[in-house]
This record gives C-alpha cells, sequence and structure tokens, in this order.
C-alpha cells in the first residue's frame, strides 16, 4: 500500500525540492521510517529520539490532526506535514 | 597565515568574513541556512578543512552539518547528537547542538559536543556520528538533577577544553550545574567548583549548582583555567581546586559579570572579557549603554578598560558566550559579534576596534579560522 505524502518547504533539502512524495507504512511512525529511508535523516527532524512530534510540527491524516505515532494511515490516504512555527 | 576567516553563527544562518594575512579587507559570505539558528561553527584546527556546524531551523530538530570546502558543499551528520531512545515522557530530547570542540590533536575525526539541555557527545568519525558521553549523561546528570532539581530546556553545555598533554584529561561546564573534569575520557567526573560564587543558591558553599558562562584553559599552559562565571571572574591554577575571584579588581561601576572570556594564545598572563550588566533583572546590556572589552596582561591582578572606536552611548547589546575570540597573527586581532548583529575587530590587541560588518542576525557565536591553502 502507498500513501500521498505533502512536505513543507523546511524539509525540501532532503527531498530536492519535491513537496509530493508517496510513500508506505499503516502507522504515521511506518510512514515516517519509509521516507526516511528514501531521504535520509528527515525523520530526526520532525521527531525527537523518544519518538515525540517535535513542537513546530504537526502532521495531519486526511485533513484531520495526527498527534502519535501510532495514527493509523489507509492506502491512498494523504498526509501533510506542516511546518508550525510561531512567534515574531 | 594565509588567510584567516571569521565563523559567525547567527540566530538566522551562518556568514563567514574573509580576509588575508594584512587584515586590511574583509569580503562577507553567506548566509548559509537562512532561517536557521547556527550556534556554533568551528574549523577542525587539526586538518584545518573540516567545517562543522551546530543548527536548527525553527521549525524543525537540531542537527549537526559538514562541509570540507568552507561552505561551498554541505553534508548532514547521519547520527546528529541525541540522547537514547526513553518511554519516560519526562525524558529530555536533544534541543539544540550548542557547542562544537575539536578532540585531542593525537586522536584525528574525534569530536565534541555541547547540548541544550545539558549533554555531551562524542564523535570519533569527523561528525558524521554520535554517540552519547554516558560517564557523563547517565552517570553525572541524574545526580546533578537529584541536588539542584530538574534543568529547565535552557541551560547549555559549553567550554568543552582538552587538555593538550593528556586526550583523556578534559573539563566541561555547565549553566546550572558548575564545571567538571575528567581524567579518564569521560568515564568520571568531579565537580570543579570551590571558590565560585553562587549568590543564587540556597547554600552558597555548594559543591555544584553553579553558572559558567565560559571556560577557557590556556593551550600553553594547560594548568592555568579562566572562568567568567554569572557571579564573576575567576582563575584557577592546577593541580589547585580553588578558583580566585580575579574580577575583584574591575571597577565596581562596571562590575566582573559577562558572557565570554578570551585568552592571548602566547601569553597565559593576557585575557579579555566583555562585561554586561548583571544586576537586579539581569538585563544582560552593556553596563551604561558604553560598551567596552577589559584587558589583563597580569593574569587578572589589574583590568584596563578598551573601548576605543566601541560607541560611546545608548548601545545596549552585549556579547555572547562563544561571540568573541582572537587570532593568531601578531600583534593579536580580537574579534566579536553583538546581538545587535554588529561584528567588531580590533588588530592591535582591543587597543582600538573597527566596525567589520554591521546588520546581520543576532550573532550567537564567532570563531577564527585559519583554513588549509
Amino acid at each position: 500500500m502507498s500513501v500521498r505524502v505533502v512536505v513543507p518547504g523546511q524539509l525540501f533539502s532532503y527531498t530536492d525540492g519535491q513537496s509530493r512524495l508517496v510513500a508506505g507504512g499503516t502507522t504515521l511512525g511506518d510512514v515516517l521510517d519509509d521516507l526516511d529511508r528514501r531521504h535520509p535523516g528527515m525523520r530526526f527532524r520532525v521527531v525527537d529520539e523518544h519518538g515525540a512530534i517535535r513542537p513546530h510540527v504537526r502532521f495531519f491524516i486526511n485533513r484531520q490532526p495526527a498527534l502519535a505515532l501510532s495514527c493509523t494511515l489507509a492506502d491512498g490516504d494523504e498526509l501533510v506535514v506542516v511546518g508550525a512555527l510561531s512567534g515574531g | 597565515m594565509d588567510r584567516i576567516v571569521l565563523l559567525i553563527g547567527t540566530r538566522k544562518g551562518a556568514f563567514l568574513l574573509h580576509t588575508d594575512s594584512s587584515r586590511r579587507e574583509w569580503r562577507l559570505t553567506g548566509p548559509h541556512f537562512l532561517g536557521s539558528a547556527v550556534h556554533h561553527m568551528v574549523l577542525d584546527p587539526r586538518d584545518r578543512k573540516t567545517l562543522l556546524m551546530g543548527t536548527r531551523p525553527g521549525h524543525l530538530g537540531p542537527t549537526v552539518f559538514r562541509s570540507t570546502d568552507l561552505g561551498e558543499h554541505w553534508q548532514e551528520a547521519t547520527r546528529p547528537p541525541a540522547f537514547a531512545a526513553s518511554a519516560d515522557p519526562k525524558a529530555a530530547s536533544v534541543d539544540i547542538v550548542f557547542w562544537l570542540t575539536p578532540g585531542h590533536a593525537s586522536e584525528p575525526g574525534v569530536w565534541y559536543a555541547g547540548t541544550v539541555p545539558p549533554g555531551l557527545f562524542r564523535s570519533g568519525d569527523g561528525g558524521d556520528t554520535w554517540q552519547e558521553v554516558p560517564g557523563f549523561n547517565h552517570e553525572l546528570l541524574p545526580n546533578l538533577r537529584e541536588v539542584i532539581g530538574p534543568i529547565p530546556g535552557g541551560p547549555p553545555l559549553h567550554s568543552i577544553c582538552i587538555d593538550p598533554r593528556d586526550a583523556r584529561h578534559m573539563y566541561v561546564s555547565l549553566s546550572s550545574g558548575g564545571t567538571f573534569e575528567s581524567t579518564d575520557a569521560g568515564a568520571n567526573w568531579r565537580a570543579l567548583n570551590r571558590g565560585i560564587a553562587a549568590d543564587f543558591l540556597p547554600d552558597p558553599d555548594a559543591d555544584v549548582g553553579h553558572d559558567p558562562h565560559r571556560v577557557a584553559l590556556h593551550p600553553l599552559a594547560p594548568d592555568r583555567l579562566y572562568q567568567q562565571n554569572h557571579c564573576g571572574i575567576y582563575r584557577l591554577d592546577r593541580p589547585g581546586d580553588r578558583w580566585q575571584r580575579i574580577g575583584r579588581a574591575m571597577p565596581a561601576e562596571v562590575g566582573d559579570i559577562g558572557f565570554p572570556i578570551v585568552l592571548h594564545p602566547r601569553d597565559p598572563d593576557t585575557l579579555w572579557v566583555f562585561p554586561m550588566e548583571g544586576t537586579e533583572n539581569w538585563p544582560r546590556t552593556s553596563p551604561g549603554g558604553q560598551p567596552a572589552a577589559y584587558r589583563s596582561r597580569d593574569g587578572g591582578e589589574s583590568w584596563e578598560r578598551q573601548d576605543n572606536g566601541l560607541p560611546r552611548g545608548h548601545a545596549w547589546w552585549t556579547v555572547k558566550r562563544q561571540a568573541f575570540c582572537a587570532d593568531t597573527a601578531k600583534p593579536l586581532g580580537l574579534y566579536f559579534g553583538t546581538t545587535c548583529g554588529e561584528l567588531w575587530g580590533s588588530h592591535d590587541e582591543g587597543d582600538t576596534w573597527l566596525c567589520l560588518a554591521e546588520h546581520l542576525p543576532e550573532i550567537f557565536s564567532v570563531e577564527f579560522a585559519a583554513p588549509a591553502p
């Protein structure tokens, strides 16, 4: 199975400037692992060493917030990664 | 020395300031990683080629980048500094790669990194992969937390000093912690804070919990250490273990609070500090809005003000702990970056100052580099 992934500009250095990717996995964690295999280093930039989503990163699966790596995906789902910066 | 490059880390990216041995004309290049905070950038003095950078964009996690062509191309560390994975929801995760120190001359490829929250990491492959120093992170840090309580997110681990006579002998310092020494390559540590004031602690004579801002070991006299602390300026001559407060000789109206301390590479008795306002609510600006370096030529027994060329008033900036450095030329050159994005230099050991660059983002660090031809 595969899911569609949309990544923000902050991650373009890992994707050769591509914003739309395809990855495999049935959970958010699995998809991030697969993305990291295809684009080494990407996972650690959005998830810390304990598996926690970094404070200024948000994930949405089919436009619904995904707040844990255990959130599930189905074939054809869309995962959107958002850089959510705060401050002036 | 054919050329000098100043490595400038800022809140919004990295810049390089180039000159030749005449130090007359300067050329600014960059930004590298525009939008990312760059806390430290260091050229390996062993090969004069490998450049490491600790960086973190606003959105993403921290990492280390490496370059062997002065920033023309960058390669991310395969395994950046990170603590061991834990299921404990309170477990610390690396937020900032704050400090980088090349290892001993006999250990090419070895680097050390200090992080926020405090952690000590080692790389044996030129900064590509990093491992925890377990004696520090797993043995010392938990004990520290027991003594002084949870360490909030801000305190950095910094001032990693390797004894040039012995690769296994090292010092590290951490804010809200103090200075610590290891003689077995980081397996075991002992506190080295006797004589340091800690006005903010309930027990002013505590063994740990002090707030060193910058500690430096003299390369030609490795038994001589200097420290700019939250509570004054100090000197330590080993094997003694009691710091002497040499900042008492500073003018009372200026005080002896600051972030950086810089040593003359050829004279263990000559050093510079850059005082800041540390009264009441700690504004951390130049005292009275009148910035100045202070130089001692006698190991801290006396100090002279050096502000020729610097703003005479309403200059409310300061200089952070990594943002003041010296080159190795004769006469010695000094360089500091300000929280307002100015880069100042002196080519006469601080007697006069010139603004070499301005309008940069807030400057976190300035390091001297002499790249290989």
